[in-house]
């Protein structure tokens, strides 16, 4: 065994977490980052500065160093890549060892990646692109609380996409209108109604007020139409003790799912609510606002597959993925990497769906993507092409924006989604031929035709900010 | 703005009650329920017939055709079991499914024949 001298003062980082030759362990975690460097510093030696700031290192030696095996401990920078089409930045592959990490906490993993090095001098903007979770962490966490097969199952919905909605105004409302408004969605077709995510338990509505009146419009809806419906209860709150109570309030009224927002409540709240859906027989459908702080810049930052994963890893059963095709960011490839990312036991790497990685999630359930965001009837034909089934779409403005209200909003996008899903199972290309499907069932649907009339000219077409690492100079 | 429509649905009505994939369309003619069929056997799931009277449409659990038709790929085999379960039982709901063995879970569900409701 070498032995080790301990010499103070500052040490260049390459010189121990610069390992070009290193192999990764099919137990490590492994990271890419993006790094935009400072002028003037050598590639090598900012990766490796990445590796050690992410994992042990500090900016200068220290005697208690000699006290481990440092060796074993360290994160090491094992490749450099170019970044396709943008010289600026350079991608920096970082391997570390599973034991830097404590068992289910991505609190933890994510305070290591994405801690202190972000605010690292030598860089000038640090993205972390994708994490690679070895097997043998997924296996330590406890992921979503029931997972697509088991809510289909608790919801007997098959064979196509639930449908939701998000109730509007956003804010605002009292708790009997409100109910109001779920009851009309719920009774007219959709599945699902969902809280805003700024609902939580303001001046105008308090939360116990709402909670009652949700169920009662569900529970209606459910004796009217014959099918199985909810309602996104958001349970997210000042302080965990108060998420608890209401979630177990929504428990106690019957409800089958509450809703949280996992960025801004916090992955450790999360973490502990799903274990408590999971425990009491509860779903979990997850709202990510501050994710764009995150992920919208393509230099700086998280990427939104690395959000996606570490939901997942945290559990939910229902996430936000973007639309493609409405009024938010996304851009169709990408957003088709990481809704498999939710949803598939296993991933490949990918890098024209910006996947790093393969991901093994074993057997750890699958989250539905949710496509929510100024989409109306007629995106119906490209959201069934993309999503399939395995999804849930919410028309907001597309369902309470119908000029009969909301049950006859909601009749229409079901007609229009049960269209699409009997046309593509009959083999025909339903992107392509969504015109001709949706007035198709438009004869015999007023609701649809009259949707159709209304929204026929709205387009979303803005540019993507963040779009994939491809050559597009 | 054209004059509003009421929404005709009714807790008092059972011809209100829907029964989830496709109950939004009109009922399918046989060369659309064919063509399902042809679907879910192209999937490579597994054909099972259920049905049930119109007032349990909630129940998790129908009453079970005989047994689901394991590895069946004939289409014409399933859509005259479809269609001696209906004749056997012309009042329910009958309901053709594709059992997913691998997901454990079932790729499609849907009424091919609608019950009488009144």
């Amino acid at each position: 065994m070498a032995v080790k001298i301990y010499n103070a003062g500052v040490k260049e980082y390459r010189q121990t977490y610069w390992t070009p030759d290193y192999q990764p362990l099919d137990t490590d975690i492994l990271a890419c980052f993006k790094i935009t460097p400072q002028p003037g510093v050598p590639r090598e030696e900012v990766a490796a500065a990445v590796a050690a700031e992410s994992s042990t290192g500090t900016w200068t030696t220290v005697w208690t160093d000699l006290l481990t095996d440092l060796d074993y401990y360290k994160g090491r920078a094992y490749k450099i890549e170019d970044v396709p089409g943008d010289d600026t930045c350079y991608y920096a592959f970082v391997a570390y060892p599973i034991d830097l990490f404590e068992e289910g906490s991505v609190v933890n993993v994510l305070t290591s990646l994405v801690g202190n090095v972000f605010g690292f001098k030598a860089l000038r903007a640090l993205r972390l692109e994708d994490v690679r979770f070895p097997i043998a962490y997924v296996k330590t966490c406890g992921g979503p609380p029931a997972g697509i097969q088991v809510e289909r199952d608790r919801f007997n919905k098959y064979g196509r996409a639930l449908l939701g909605c998000t109730i509007k105004p956003k804010l605002g409302l009292s708790a009997k209108n409100y109910g109001r408004a779920v009851y009309e969605c719920l009774r007219g077709g959709l599945d699902l109604t969902k809280d805003d995510e700024n609902i939580n338990s303001q001046p105008f509505m308090r939360w116990r007020d709402r909670f009652q009146f949700v169920v009662e419009a569900c529970q209606k809806a459910e004796r009217e139409t014959g099918e199985r419906k909810g309602h996104y209860l958001n349970v997210t709150a000042p302080t965990p003790e108060e998420m608890y109570k209401r979630a177990e309030f929504a428990k106690e009224l019957g409800a089958p799912i509450i809703m949280h927002d996992y960025l801004t409540g916090g992955l450790t709240a999360n973490t502990g609510l799903a274990n408590w859906c999971r425990n009491n027989g509860m779903l979990l459908h997850i709202h990510r606002a501050m994710h764009a702080v995150l992920d919208r810049n393509p230099h700086h930052g998280i990427h939104f597959r690395v959000l996606t994963k570490v939901l997942r890893l945290s559990g939910g059963d229902h996430l936000h993925s973007g639309t493609v095709v409405g009024k938010l960011e996304g851009d169709r490839a990408a957003t088709l990497g990481w809704i498999d990312t939710m949803r598939d036991e296993f991933i490949k790497e990918d890098r024209s769906r910006g996947l790093f990685f393969d991901q093994d999630w074993g057997s750890m359930p699958g989250v539905f993507p949710v496509a929510s965001g100024g989409i109306h009837v007629w995106h119906m034909p490209a959201l069934v092409t993309i999503f399939g089934d395995d999804a849930c779409l919410q028309f907001g403005g597309g369902t309470l924006g119908h000029p009969w209200g909301n049950a006859a909003g909601a009749a229409a996008n079901r007609v229009a989604l049960e269209a699409c899903v009997e046309a593509r199972n009959q083999g025909i290309e339903v992107e392509k031929e969504g015109k001709a499907i949706l007035t198709k069932a438009a004869k015999s649907s007023p609701e649809l035709k009259i949707a159709m009339e209304t929204w026929k000219e709205i387009k979303f077409e803005f540019d993507t900010v963040d779009k994939l690492d491809i050559a597009h100079k | 703005m054209s004059e509003v429509i009421d929404y005709k649905s009714r807790v008092s009505d059972p011809a209100s009650r829907k029964f989830e994939t496709f109950s939004y369309l009109p009922a399918m003619a046989d060369t659309d329920i064919k063509k399902q069929v042809q679907y879910l056997i192209s999937k490579g799931w597994n054909p099972a017939i259920e049905h049930t009277e119109p007032e349990y449409v909630m129940d998790s659990y129908w009453y079970m055709w005989k047994l689901p038709m394991f590895g069946e790929t004939d289409v014409e085999r399933v859509l005259a079991e479809a269609a001696a379960c209906h004749k056997a039982n012309p009042n329910n709901h009958v309901r053709l499914i594709g059992y997913n063995n691998f997901n454990q879970s079932q790729g499609t569900a849907m009424v091919i024949y609608r019950g009488k409701t009144v």
